[in-house]
């Protein structure tokens, strides 16, 4: 019974350091911004950020660079998850061809492929086409990966036992390897998407014509940085929603 | 559809031979395939680059290796390289510094690690590339902002591993120790200190990818002496074959790093396997 009062009292203390930590950052930005003769170009004060986020949601300018975001961010997952599963399901249907490609795969995985934004650009233009080639590029890979090590490594013994069954290849496709390979394909696909926004939000920040990211950097250059904290607010809490969003969803599809 | 795992799949691979003395061979050789896949990768790329894309956009691989002399002998490309691999150096080792002293702080005690765990997911969590003007309004468009921004992308992922694998070790170990009279610093060095090592090194290479990750955004953003700037010059001169020689060293040198920590991690963590 004290053990329990001890524990909860402990959480309420954990909490209590959480938001007093959140405090004191808060109040150590609007002191120094209104009594510190911070200048307003390196930090604006709090409140005339949350003024202009007020602003932006309220006049609702926001939607048209939202929206280039998330198009951009659809068009580059479904071209990375349509490839990367089936070109993983085909590469899983050997051994041999895993053993081919998929160090090769790997390999590739672990250059930071943002490098290659550049020659993006020159090959697709500023506009949307080169977010969504280097989005889906990026992340294509971890779905790839995961796909063949989902249905690469699907145990022998249930193949063996749906065959000898009687299955057909359609129900061992079904019922056999989708199941069992679902989960590391969902992890897959929700690091894929993660990957992708990052890809698509970087590429805006560093060179692009529209989206969020865009906004944020057209705005650091006209130094109007109460409007600039207050696009990356937003496009942060819109990152967070999403990968909150992608994260419930592939709980719930490995269940 | 052939969704049964057929072993005869391979046979599509070596089917143009149509012999099975080839067939066999590459079988027992997966590395040739691999290779040949390279090649024919590199082939198509060629090709294009000749036949179908504009030169204004795209070089041929053979033109960047021959070329690759003048990508050095641009002035200024060899010194950006060395400043890219200082920031990369120095970058990882205020990670690793920063990471170990704060996963050790948060891990150590059940209080911190409870208290301070879910702020730095929360910051974990967030697209740092968003704040990338804020790193370059504070630390200049020098090596301290790329720098600054590497360190902001590699030290959580050290402070995540050392604080997972600091409360990873089983009890009994720490009750054990502590039923035969070790002390605190005792038990640091020789319980908790062992067990903490291999997620380190798991941590330290996480954090290698994630530092040229942040550094090289940060140089694509705004350079006044990194790659940065030359990648920018090549872009906007339209001379892809430079640009590709540069882009080739930068991924060969991410290949060379992230290589070396991840022997690093085989290495450290091969006790607990043995």
């Amino acid at each position: 019974m004290s053990g329990r009062a001890e524990r909860s009292a402990g959480r309420w203390a954990s909490r209590a350091v959480q938001l007093s930590f959140l405090i004191a950052l808060l109040v150590l930005w609007y002191g120094l911004t209104t009594w510190g003769h911070v200048s307003p170009i390196l930090l604006p004060n709090p409140l005339a950020v949350l003024h202009e986020l007020i602003q932006v949601i309220t006049t609702g300018e926001f939607v048209g660079d939202l929206l280039t975001t998330l198009s951009e961010l659809a068009a580059a997952f479904t071209i990375s998850m349509v490839l990367g599963t089936i070109i993983g399901y085909l590469i899983s249907r050997s051994p041999y061809l895993i053993e081919v490609f998929e160090p090769l795969l790997a390999g590739i995985y672990s250059i930071p492929i943002i490098l290659f934004l550049p020659l993006y650009s020159l090959l697709f233009g500023l506009g949307e086409p080169s977010k969504i080639a280097l989005g889906a590029t990026i992340s294509f890979f971890p779905i790839v990966l995961n796909t063949i090590a989902g249905f690469g490594h699907v145990d022998r013994i249930f193949i063996i036992s749906a065959r000898s069954m009687g299955a057909s290849n359609y129900q061992l496709f079904r019922r056999v390897l989708v199941p069992a390979a679902l989960p590391i394909i969902l992890t897959g696909l929700r690091m894929g998407f993660t990957l992708a926004l990052l890809a698509i939000l970087g590429s805006e920040v560093l060179a692009s014509l529209a989206g969020l990211g865009h906004r944020i950097a057209e705005l650091d250059e006209k130094m109007d940085r109460a409007h600039m904290f207050a696009y990356i607010t937003f496009a942060v809490v819109i990152a967070a929603f999403l990968n909150t969003v992608v994260s419930w969803l592939e709980a719930k599809g490995k269940r | 559809m052939a969704h049964a795992p057929a072993v005869d799949d391979t046979r599509d691979l070596t089917g143009a031979a149509g012999r099975q003395g080839v067939g066999a061979f590459l079988r027992a050789r997966p590395w040739l395939a691999r290779l040949g896949v390279i090649v024919v990768l590199f082939a198509v790329w060629e090709i294009a680059a000749r036949f179908f894309v504009d030169k204004m956009f795209l070089a041929p691989p053979s033109l960047v290796y021959m070329r690759l002399y003048a990508v050095f002998a641009t002035a200024g490309v060899p010194a950006a390289l060395r400043i890219t691999f200082f920031e990369l150096t120095v970058a990882f080792l205020i990670s690793v510094a920063i990471g170990l002293s704060v996963g050790l702080a948060v891990g150590l005690s059940r209080f911190t690690h409870r208290s301070f765990m879910p702020i730095i997911l929360l910051l974990y969590g967030t697209p740092q590339i968003t704040i990338l003007p804020l790193f370059v309004l504070y630390f200049g468009i020098g090596p301290a902002s790329k720098i600054a921004f590497g360190v902001s992308h590699g030290m959580f992922p050290i402070i995540v591993t050392v604080i997972a694998g600091v409360q990873n070790i089983k009890p009994i170990l720490l009750t054990s120790a502590k039923s035969m009279g070790a002390s605190r610093w005792q038990i640091f060095r020789w319980v908790i200190f062992p067990h903490m090592v291999p997620s380190f090194f798991t941590g330290m290479r996480l954090a290698m990818s994630a530092v040229l990750l942040g550094v090289l955004l940060a140089e694509l953003y705004g350079s006044s002496v990194g790659i940065g700037y030359f990648t920018t010059l090549f872009t906007q001169s339209f001379d892809p074959t430079r640009l590709l020689g540069l882009v080739s060293v930068l991924a060969a040198m991410a290949i060379a790093l992230n290589e070396l920590a991840r022997r690093a991690e085989m290495r450290f963590s091969r006790w607990r396997s043995a």
